[in-house]
């Protein structure tokens, strides 16, 4: 009994510490690899988790759809509806300085949320959406959560597989030295423009990917999910916890800080009613004071970047 | 090989390039010369496409490439390095040089992950032409340190590390001695004239060294207050009273072994 209460406890928290490591990669792709600083993570988290909503729940008089696909469908629909949004994004905004791309995200996440509230017929406006599918829905819920599990543990894997090859690659380099000093690499002949704007489109899309799987875990999704506390300061923390460049680092963030959160979320909970709104108020506290602490005792994070070894290094040790 | 035509850059009331012209021929090592705020390096950062002119135009090889972005001048052979130097800080030495050749097929992510094997093939022989290029700039002791954690002079050979792994034929060398020691700069000087002589390599050579303008360049160019102010070779730069009053000191003629000139005078 305690057991499976336990289990029943452990599996939606893996699951949701696998989406949000999910979206730290992204993050790590256009922050850790290129140096985009992008605090608009909610609007590509928030453009996945509706358009797979839309494109895989059955016809509804109340949004635009839904078109009843299947649950791969609505993956990758999600992943292209926001690599397009990224390239649209991407082509006004990355010339800007940093800065300045950090203040255009900002908008353009807030943008995003007041669509998704007032534009009713795309979205059922705040009253959101329920009965999102959930993938292999014809087994027992105990046994449906955990094959979810094990698929969203699969996507990590395979995303943390596809960057980091990436992070090794030229490409990765290129982003990092462009990251670095970026009159430097056009001087050598890089396209700045060319090599950001892939990385800020792929990263996208990678949110909108979390975004997909955070709505068929969930099953409902609204407005309100897509805070800027939830759905972009929550993954920012992760990255610079984990250690940004790092991609065990962002998937190592992701889920000691979604530990954290849950861990204080549930003792809040277990408070006396008379304190427990402020021991909620609490929590984003003392994520912000870990934050400091991490930050001044160890500034590049849990895990820290480092080169990768160079890959013509393994060849040749390999040949020996 | 390069043509400047009155080319004009203000900033603010100042007129740092005033209507300069000039000519770069192919295969030479041409020495640009002048006072501290002659407009050598604005004139470098126009030429190499990092501002944009507000008059004037500038040639390579025939063609206009005023205005043009750096990457794509890259793309037509010309490379620059820089005053101070542009490191990848928190890249090794090796990986700052293996990034720069163009025309990696890892550069596409396709590519990276589709065609592996092909990526590590052109890594290995792109490591291979990186550790001849730190060998020869000494620097194989700290080839996989950090580039943030050299010291200044060797980030200058770093710099110039970048323009020897380019294919490019024509390279703007932004006082590439500074702070390199002595030792070095004879040998960075030889392989200068090396790459010129043996390679046909064109140099514009911004430098304060005397000695290595000397034994480098001919032609020189003096340039004073954005404009060009005598060209020739180093014997008719010393003998141009003009040049010597606007600029050269007599210990600086002195410390290259010519006519004695003495401020005091």
């Amino acid at each position: 009994m305690e057991l499976t209460g336990l289990i029943g406890y452990l599996i939606p928290l893996l699951t949701f510490a696998g989406i949000y490591a999910v979206l730290s990669l992204g993050l790590n792709v256009q922050w850790g690899f290129a140096g985009l600083f992008n605090i608009g993570i909610a609007a590509f988290f928030a453009v996945g988790a509706y358009t797979t909503t839309i494109l895989t729940t059955p016809p509804s008089p109340n949004y635009l759809g839904g078109f009843d696909l299947p649950f791969p469908v609505g993956l990758i629909g999600a992943m292209v509806a926001s690599g397009l949004l990224a390239l649209l994004i991407g082509l006004v905004t990355l010339n800007l300085r940093a800065d300045y791309l950090a203040i255009a995200t900002i908008g353009i996440g807030e943008i995003v949320r007041l669509i998704l509230k007032n534009e009713a017929w795309l979205t059922h406006g705040v009253r959101g959406i329920k009965g999102i599918p959930k993938p292999f829905d014809t087994l027992s819920p105990e046994v449906q959560t955990l094959v979810y599990l094990l698929i969203v543990l699969a996507i990590v894997l395979i995303v943390y597989l596809a960057i980091e090859r990436l992070l090794r690659a030229p490409w990765g380099r290129v982003l990092r030295a462009i990251r670095e000093n970026e009159l430097a690499a056009s001087a050598v002949g890089k396209n700045v423009l060319r090599f950001r704007l892939e990385a800020f489109i792929l990263g996208s899309m990678i949110m909108g990917l979390g975004g997909a799987l955070y709505a068929h875990s969930f099953g409902f999704i609204s407005p309100e999910a897509f805070d800027p506390m939830f759905a972009t300061f929550l993954v920012w923390v992760m990255l610079i916890a984990g250690g940004s460049g790092n991609n065990r680092g962002a998937i190592l963030g992701a889920l000691v800080i979604w530990f954290i959160w849950s861990i204080t979320g549930f003792l809040a909970n277990r408070m006396p009613p008379e304190l427990m709104t402020q021991a909620a108020a609490l929590r984003p506290f003392l994520i912000g004071l870990m934050l400091q602490i991490i930050l001044l005792t160890r500034p590049e994070g849990m895990l820290k970047e480092k080169p990768p070894s160079v890959t013509g290094d393994e060849g040749e040790r390999r040949g020996r | 090989m390069i043509s400047v035509r009155n080319l004009v850059k203000t900033f603010g009331g100042i007129r740092a390039v005033d209507g300069c012209t000039l000519d770069i021929a192919e295969s030479t090592i041409t020495g640009l010369i002048g006072p501290n705020g002659a407009g050598k390096t604005t004139l470098f950062d126009i030429i190499a496409g990092f501002m944009r002119p507000d008059s004037g135009r500038i040639e390579l090889a025939g063609r206009d490439i005023t205005g043009m972005a750096p990457h794509r001048l890259f793309h037509l052979g010309l490379i620059r390095t820089f005053q101070i130097p542009h490191a990848f800080s928190r890249m090794t030495v090796l990986e700052s040089l293996m990034v720069v050749p163009s025309g990696q097929s890892g550069e596409s992510m396709v590519s990276a992950w589709l065609r592996w094997g092909k990526v590590r093939r052109e890594e290995r022989e792109l490591r291979r032409k990186a550790e001849k290029a730190i060998d020869f700039l000494q620097l194989s002791e700290v080839k996989n340190e950090l580039a943030g954690n050299l010291s200044g002079g060797q980030k200058k050979l770093l710099e110039l590390g970048r323009a020897m792994m380019s294919d490019s034929r024509v390279i703007l060398l932004d006082e590439p001695g500074a702070g390199v020691n002595r030792t070095l700069l004879a040998k960075l000087t030889d392989n200068i004239l090396r790459l010129n002589k043996e390679l046909g390599y064109t140099f514009c050579v911004i430098e304060h060294d005397m000695d290595m303008i000397a034994k480098l360049c001919d032609p020189i160019i003096v340039m004073a207050q954005g404009r060009v102010f005598a060209t020739g070779s180093m014997d008719e730069i010393r003998r141009n009273e003009g040049v010597i009053e606007a600029y050269l000191g007599g210990d600086m003629v002195g410390a290259s072994g010519g006519a004695h000139q003495d401020s005091r005078h």
